[in-house]
């Protein structure tokens, strides 16, 4: 290691941006310690970008490789995309850990191990031949091997916990000893574990006093020669907090609600990644929020129709194998016409698939995944943060035209966090309508002439009676209609209603040139990795421009202008050519997809390498 | 009222008062409930029966009909809706009683009704009807039930007889039928009826103790298709036999049918019995009192598992329980929550967690 001495004062080198990835076992709480890491930087005022990757074993066997669970974060005094393609730091809590991780760390990474869980027996579950700590094959990295398990135990002694209770906190150990190394404060995570652990006095000291014991470690050890700065982010004036995708799109819906003065219903069922949407929205029922655990998928867009069709905002979501499963009563909407928003938080398929990992390969599900030709509008948010725009902009879309919305998210832009820049509610458009009241002039599928809209009137409404239903409806009067020549009407009138939406929503942006060699277009949560690869190819004076789709149906109405502008387009999707397949057909542009289905999201450098490809051709 | 219900009750409309004094308010007739629209189902259909004791009894209950909606699945009880001159939602197979779940979670102030069949509620619908009556959603849920699928023309349904022989099972059906009260009990359904199509006042009875009735009502309708399962009753509703072969349950009374009123329904062990009055020394204090109140659904269950032939099939209301609703249980969490924690304040969510200033 180090042969310095300890009067040696620690240097301090300043850094733009760091990455680091904690690895350890399930059940060793590094998703916790990447979260504390995480909102410590944030309120620091670094930039930040997160990816938390884990098992969907709850408690897969302890030591295990399939039991692993890692959080990357990357914090930086930039503007920042991603949450980094390669850690610089990897902190391995056992063989495992680092078995599955340590091919993602550069030569030179730093690396730090607990030492202790390095036992015959837990490096046989991971499957070495040997000790990677002594058969040399770490030696392209900066090995630091500490023996936290050890540490840890020293510093609880006297508590009375008991010795599994004292193991389950070094992690915090960990995390402490991260915090000295990057000159972080350890208070938000002190009063986090006050207010966690707040009736269970010994726990919270415990937590504590691991937390210190790790900073202490840094601060008094000659094992880290450096330690390191990064200086908060140059951000946009306004106040900031830390958010996951799930979060935003949790308090999106709730704002929506306030926006269009009407209450919020949400039908759920869990799933993988959307659960977390039902349990922060069932904390918000001081807010008259109303959430529903149905029995089955199609029990809770059905529930969420009912609610929608009493005047409320009927919300459900769920990740793709849900999805399937509500595809006929999505179809119901369409063609009752009520507004209705049905969240997809995606992840790996078909079928069960890889439930916690990240893929984008519902787009074509929701756009044609149902019997007929059943347009549906569909918004797609690029970051966590866009998650609460993209919810308050599906409500706006689903009440004006009257009709069920799509919103795409994915499991990486659910479980990821970045800063949040906070919205004043004044800011925020009232997104209202009114119900249709007058007697006179009501037909249940007259529509608005401008927007095609019908007139939407719901039960209550005196003298209004009238029935609606999944059956072919007559133009106008919402009678039971087997004309041949109507039912063309309607399927036209749908189909206008949607693309119609495209008047109304911002020209697609486009980010560098206007016109060059290459446009590279994206959609959802490739956004970063995108952007970032964009950057590099314009700082090294290619004319590449990027261009991210946030309205799938209808697309923006100038994207062919945009397409056309470019020789070449580039289309990265983590699924095998969905977008790419919709701008093929739709404008015959010879656009290239970029395709790789990892459960993982892109890095930058994949994404600049295809690109210098493609410009190179 | 909550932060979303400003102007409002959250639904774009306000919400008419409504109480059972209503009923001396609003004066409707049957013909008030009858829609423009040409009835549909088979000439002979014992639908219409059934549609025509449901608008007759619709002004009973005092509710304003555009305070009233029909939701329905598919089948030919999904038509109803239709033919009524409330708010109606056609909806699809066996769901019905998702959207009217939410419907009513929604909207506390609207009655809602549900029509369905034995396909629709029991088959493809089966789980929203188990889990619709353990809510104790208040919702009257009306099944058709004529043991045959009717709209897709005649294929087995899961109330037809074992061995039956349909289109779809030409050697006879292989599977045992299911017994839908029996069924609607162990979901928990606070209230639990039978009638059928063509004993008219039985059936408008049994309606209007179901509309009266506060939380999810089942109610079983024995109904004759005419055309793929004709007289699939009619052993034990014809008007000849009916008074021996049919049990007509009430409240508090013991359980003597036939013509005669001279049989009874006694217990045996677990097991039911018919026994005749006066043979063998039996008297009325030996037969079986019903209770539709009872907290535990013990003799509902028994009288649940009644057909003919080996015993009268027993009608009317086998349990009529009361506790509270899954609407109101939503709105008390909503109120205790706003309590304890005070209004939504959407400003503070929105800054929740730890928040930084950057200048």
């Amino acid at each position: 290691m180090t042969t310095e001495t300890r009067a040696a004062e620690p240097t301090i080198r300043d850094l733009d941006r760091v990455t680091i990835r904690f690895a350890g076992d399930s059940g060793d709480g590094m998703q916790l310690t990447g979260t504390q890491f995480t909102r410590t930087a944030a309120v620091f005022g670094n930039d930040i970008s997160t990816l938390p990757d884990f098992p969907a074993e709850i408690r897969a066997p302890a030591g295990s490789l399939p039991g692993v669970s890692g959080f990357q974060i990357s914090f930086s005094s930039a503007d920042i995309h991603t949450p980094g393609d390669q850690p610089d730091v990897l902190v391995a809590m056992n063989p495992a850990a680092l078995k599955t991780n340590v091919m993602d760390l550069p030569a030179g990474g730093a690396l730090i191990v607990n030492s202790d869980a390095f036992t015959q027996q837990n490096l046989n579950k991971a499957a070495y031949a040997s000790n990677p700590l002594t058969d040399g094959s770490l030696k392209a990295y900066s090995v630091f091997e500490i023996p936290i398990s050890t540490l840890n135990a020293r510093a609880l002694e006297g508590l009375g916990m008991t010795a599994k209770q004292v193991d389950l906190t070094k992690n915090f150990f960990a995390l402490g000893l991260m915090f000295w190394l990057y000159e972080r404060s350890m208070e938000p995570t002190l009063r986090w574990i006050d207010d966690k652990f707040g009736k269970r006095p010994e726990i919270a000291e415990g937590n504590k006093r691991a937390l210190k014991a790790g900073y202490a470690f840094g601060e008094t050890t000659e094992i880290f020669h450096t330690h390191y700065r990064v200086a908060p982010a140059k951000l946009p004036p306004g106040t900031y907090r830390n958010i996951t995708g799930n979060e935003a799109t949790a308090l999106g819906f709730l704002t929506a609600s306030k926006l269009a003065h009407r209450q919020l219903f949400y039908g759920s069922y869990p799933i993988t990644p959307a659960s977390d949407i039902l349990h922060q929205l069932s904390g918000y029922k001081n807010f008259g929020v109303k959430t529903f655990q149905a029995e089955d998928e199609i029990a809770a867009i059905g529930a969420a129709i009912g609610a929608s069709y009493g005047g409320a905002l009927g919300l459900t979501a769920s990740s793709g194998p849900g999805i399937a499963l509500k595809s006929e009563a999505l179809g119901l909407a369409i063609m009752v016409e009520l507004p209705l928003v049905v969240v997809d938080v995606q992840r790996a398929g078909p079928s069960t698939g890889m439930p916690t990992k990240n893929e984008q390969a519902d787009l074509l599900q929701v756009m044609f995944g149902r019997n007929s030709d059943s347009p549906v509008p569909i918004v797609a948010p690029a970051t966590p943060a866009e998650c609460f725009d993209y919810a308050i902009e599906a409500w706006r879309l689903a009440l004006k035209y009257v009709t069920p919305v799509v919103y795409l998210s994915d499991a990486f832009l659910a479980t990821g966090a970045e800063p949040w820049h906070v919205p004043s509610l004044a800011e925020l458009p009232d997104i209202g309508v009114e119900n249709w009241k007058d007697k006179a002039t009501f037909q249940p599928y007259d529509r608005d002439p401008e927007t095609l809209a019908r007139k939407w009137a719901v039960p209550g409404t005196p003298g209004l009676e009238h029935r609606i239903g999944g059956l072919e409806k007559a133009d106008i009067t919402g009678n039971v209609s087997y004309d041949p020549d109507n039912h063309h009407r309607m399927q036209m009138l749908r189909q206008d209603k949607v693309a119609g939406i495209a008047k109304d929503i911002p020209e697609l942006a486009v980010y560098g040139p206007e016109r060059g060699d290459l446009l590279i277009l994206g959609w959802g949560s490739t956004y970063g990795a995108i952007r970032s690869a964009v950057e590099r190819l314009q700082a090294d004076g290619r004319g590449v421009a990027h261009a991210h789709v946030r309205h799938l149906n209808p697309f923006p109405r100038n994207i062919e202008t945009v397409l056309r502008s470019y020789r070449r387009v580039l289309i990265p999707e983590v699924n095998l050519g969905q977008l790419s397949m919709l701008i093929r057909a739709r404008y015959l542009i010879d656009a290239v997809g970029y395709n790789r289905v990892r459960g993982k999201p892109f890095r930058i450098a994949e994404i600049e390498a295809e690109a210098v490809r493609l410009l190179n051709e | 009222m909550s932060d979303m219900t400003d102007e409002t009750n959250g639904n774009g409309h306000e919400a008419a008062a409504l109480s059972a004094e209503n009923a001396q308010v609003i004066q409707l007739t049957r013909k008030d409930f009858v829609s423009d629209q040409e009835v549909r189902w088979c000439p002979g259909c014992g639908d219409y029966s059934i549609l025509a004791q449901t608008q007759k009894v619709m002004p009973d209950f005092g509710y304003p009909k555009e305070n009233i909606v029909f939701i329905s699945g598919i089948g030919c009880s999904g038509r109803l809706p239709y033919y009524m001159n409330t708010y109606g939602f056609h909806t699809i197979h066996g769901r019905a009683p998702t959207l009217a779940t939410g419907l009513k979670a929604a909207r506390p102030d609207l009655m809602v009704w549900v029509i369905t069949g034995d396909g629709d509620a029991l088959s493809i619908g089966g789980n929203h009807v188990l889990h619709s009556m353990r809510r104790n959603v208040d919702i009257k849920l009306v099944m058709f039930n004529n043991r045959i699928y009717g709209l897709t023309k005649g294929q087995a349904s899961p109330t037809s007889e074992f061995g039956k022989r349909t289109k779809s099972t030409p050697l006879g059906s292989v599977d045992t039928p299911i017994m839908p009260l029996t069924v609607a009990l162990a979901a928990e359904a606070s209230f639990v009826a039978r009638s059928v199509d063509t004993h008219t006042d039985h059936l408008q009875a049994t309606l209007n103790r179901a509309g009266y009735h506060h939380g999810s009502a089942f109610v079983e309708v024995l109904q004759n298709c005419n055309i793929f399962n004709d007289g699939a009753w009619r052993d034990f509703t014809d008007r000849d036999v009916r008074e021996d072969r049919m049990l007509v349950l009430e409240h508090g009374k013991p359980m003597i049918f036939g013509k005669d009123r001279d049989k009874g329904i006694r217990l045996r062990g677990l097991h039911p019995e018919v026994v005749q009055l006066g043979v063998d020394g039996v008297t009325e204090a030996d037969l079986l009192v019903h209770d539709e109140q009872a907290p535990e659904p013990y003799l509902a269950l028994v009288l649940s598992r009644m057909f003919w032939p080996e015993f009268p099939v027993p009608v009317g209301v086998l349990r009529a329980v009361s506790r509270p609703t899954h609407d109101q249980l939503i709105e008390e969490q909503i109120a205790s929550a706003t309590a304890t924690a005070g209004q939504g304040d959407l400003e503070k969510a929105l800054l929740s967690g730890e928040t930084w200033t950057v200048d």
